[in-house]
């Protein structure tokens, strides 16, 4: 140890005794004194529901991308901690794995956190909430009734019968395999609300998210309801909304297939 | 040891400023219940009944918030652009067909001459560009709602669902459609 710091001693010697220490936070990188001033446009939807006779507006937010980190979600909490901090938005794990950050930006459904922010710094970027959702306050949206339809399709393993000898419910390989982008999901919403069925029929339609974890119970080998599960889905609205519109596929953040996954069951449905 | 004596100090602590509350937590308490551990210390709780019909909280919740805007702030994409003119062809041609066939069943009865001699010698009046006008804006609805329908029945077999495939036969349909057009209407 003792020789550690001496070494380390002998290299601080050449620099500056006391250097500015400067508190970052993840949302910023240290500027480079250097370059000009990118300065870029971030249009944000506001709605205060605390003025709700205030129709919602477009605020304008300028940002040097030289000091913002290369992420959408870096813009919004920079806009956040150092120009607005009334600015509401849901984030968590900035690593695209909560699904919290789900928002329209420059018209497509995505995570803030995954979504790159444009270098061209003439156009500027919108940022709106999820599409047609109810708006609890800026870009936070009511999940409540997407959450209900996704209790309603019982996302869990329905199993009567024990194994044979007491162990855990095991499946082969291939049958592990079905579930392979299926399971990844992390209900964000993005597809749901990307999808124009879902817009119209939200209500009793039951979306690509709600219905990708459907079919995520269907293909289960180990779930022995899948015909209870088939009968509460073979009605007009809860899977035949779907007219393949597809861009819940277009839009997933994590690269999953809900528009395959509901053709999957309309497949299951007609046999 | 030293645990035990702090307890004690806050007890007797609390014994002397509060006296009402130890005496209503001990109240009717035995020893003998306390030792056993078949002591239930109640305590007093006021509460109101929730007379709300919890089925209303969310609409109570969506009268007042707006919603976020949607199809006007959507991306343009060869998906759903292309999804929205199927349908919005599917409705004019059928559309057509049935005021056309309707017209074509009630031309007698009302002195219209909607026989094909007189289509014909209509048509052959009109000028070469409102011809070829014409029958394009006939034929483009037809052959992309064909071509379109051919794309949705594979999708309908779990065939060609994926991003890329998505894209492409979208423009490949727009492309071939056209062009399909352009070539039954200089028929």
């Amino acid at each position: 140890m003792a020789s550690l710091r001496t070494t380390s001693r002998l290299f601080a010697a050449s620099r500056p005794m006391f250097r500015p220490v400067f508190a970052r936070t993840y949302a910023t990188v240290e500027p480079t004194p250097s370059e000009q001033p990118k300065m870029k446009t971030f249009k944000v939807y506001r709605w205060n529901p605390d003025q709700p006779s205030e129709k919602p507006q477009m605020q304008s937010y300028d940002l040097d991308l030289n000091k913002t980190g290369p992420m959408m979600l870096d813009a919004l909490i920079r806009i956040k901690n150092e120009l607005d901090p009334t600015l509401t938005f849901r984030r968590s794990c900035r690593e695209g794995i909560c699904g919290s950050c789900a928002m329209n930006i420059d018209g497509v459904n995505t995570l803030a956190c995954l979504c790159r922010i444009p270098t061209d710094t003439k156009t500027e970027s919108r940022i709106y909430p999820l599409p047609h959702t109810y708006v609890v306050k800026d870009l936070v949206p009511d999940m409540t009734h997407f959450y209900k339809q996704y209790k309603s399709i019982k996302p869990y393993l329905q199993r009567d019968t024990p194994t044979e000898d007491g162990l855990e419910f095991r499946q082969s390989p291939e049958d592990r395999k079905k579930l392979d982008g299926l399971y990844e999901c992390i209900l964000c919403a993005c597809c749901s609300t990307s999808c124009p069925s879902y817009w119209w029929n939200s209500e009793e339609y039951l979306g690509p998210a709600v219905l990708l974890q459907s079919f995520r119970w269907l293909a289960d080998s180990r779930d022995e309801k899948t015909a209870e599960r088939k009968a509460a889905l073979d009605n007009s609205m809860s899977v035949y909304r779907c007219h393949t519109i597809l861009n819940c596929t277009r839009t997933c953040p994590k690269g999953l297939n809900p528009g395959r996954a509901i053709a999957e069951i309309k497949k299951m449905l007609a046999v | 040891m030293f645990s035990q004596k702090v307890a004690q100090q806050s007890l007797r602590r609390l014994a002397v400023q509060q006296p009402l509350a130890m005496r209503s937590s001990m109240m009717g308490a035995s020893p003998v219940a306390v030792a056993l551990g078949k002591n239930i210390q109640t305590r007093q709780v006021t509460s109101t009944p929730n007379t709300e019909d919890p089925s209303q909280i969310l609409v109570k919740q969506r009268l007042n918030r707006p919603v976020a805007p949607h199809l006007t702030i959507y991306k343009p994409q060869i998906g759903w652009i292309g999804s929205s003119l199927h349908r919005i062809t599917g409705v004019a041609l059928s559309g057509t067909l049935y005021i056309w066939a309707t017209a074509y069943l009630a031309s007698p009865a009302l002195g219209w001459h909607l026989e094909s001699a007189s289509m014909v010698a209509a048509m052959g009046a009109l000028p070469l560009a409102a011809k070829v006008l014409l029958k394009t804006t006939l034929a483009l609805p037809f052959t992309y709602h064909a071509m379109n329908g051919i794309r949705h029945l594979m999708w309908d077999l779990g065939r060609g669902l994926t991003n890329p495939v998505i894209i492409k036969t979208g423009w490949t349909v727009v492309g071939l459609s056209i062009a399909s057009a352009v070539g039954l209407a200089l028929i």
